[in-house]
């Protein structure tokens, strides 16, 4: 279950998929959602959310806690933070940022 | 719901004894929390205030349940900008749960508003918190030195 220690490698798995990441995506513009909130989001059945929330739940990106029978959902983004702690955090933010905004110019997307 | 929160969750391979301490004592919360520390006797109903690198309280409140090594709940106002110290106190709780191999720590800050600035605000801040506690446990050495390093405001 997802009461003992992330392995790095589920973090990972977890991220490698769309649907996934189309709930963190869901959880961050809207955190504390409950499971039938996020399928009316997901072309999918009940199952396959839970199944995916599963795999985010114990990747550590997705926390779960309890309001009287609701189960609520939340992003969880300490996993993340690590990342980038890990890998980005000692560049240079300026030319970072220079080239995101390059690339969201050129892509014209929001994100 | 007309409540905002946020949840962070970490798993740091240590004891729950030495993370209730790292989580109150102010000398080591200044290598993790970018310079800040809290003032408290850490029992419920003391004051409890946090503190910047020169001396400005920012935040202030009050221990409601301190259970240690196993739960602490802080009442949470932002005091330095007027428009987060409107919407007045926040609750701040963290939990500390054994398993095989590390400690779980849970902190879930809430305030009965939506939206809110002040959580919005605090949700930059506890996961880089978070991520510097869990390496300056694990490793004895912190990830990030400062919170909004200066390069990235030219």
């Amino acid at each position: 279950m997802t009461d003992r220690y992330p392995d790095p490698n589920l973090l990972f798995k977890a991220l490698a998929d769309v649907s996934r990441r189309k709930l963190l995506d869901l959880l961050h513009a809207h955190d504390g959602r409950t499971l039938s909130e996020l399928c009316a989001h997901l072309d999918m059945t009940r199952q396959g959310v839970t199944q995916h929330l599963t795999v985010l739940e114990e990747a550590n990106l997705v926390a779960i806690r309890r309001r009287g029978r609701e189960k609520l959902h939340f992003l969880n983004p300490v996993p993340l933070q690590q990342i980038y702690d890990r890998w980005i955090a000692k560049f240079e933010k300026p030319r970072l940022k220079a080239l995101t905004e390059l690339k969201r110019r050129l892509e014209n997307t929001d994100e | 719901m007309s409540r905002s929160t946020f949840v962070y969750v970490t798993y740091i391979r240590t004891t729950p004894e030495k993370l209730w301490a790292a989580l109150t004592d102010a000398e080591f919360m200044k290598l993790y929390w970018f310079g800040m520390h809290c003032e408290s006797r850490w029992t419920a109903g003391s004051p409890w205030r946090l503190i910047s690198e020169t001396g400005e309280v920012f935040d202030a409140g009050e221990i409601v349940a301190a259970d240690p090594p196993r739960r602490l709940v802080i009442r949470w106002q932002h005091l330095r900008r007027p428009e987060l110290k409107a919407e007045g106190e926040s609750l701040c709780t963290m939990e500390l749960e054994p398993t095989a191999s590390a400690v779980k720590l849970s902190i879930t800050h809430s305030v009965e508003r939506e939206p809110s600035q002040l959580i919005t605000a605090v949700s930059g801040g506890w996961p880089k918190i978070l991520s510097n506690l869990k390496s300056l446990l694990e490793t004895g050495s912190i990830a990030l030195a400062e919170a909004y390093p200066s390069a990235a405001n030219p």
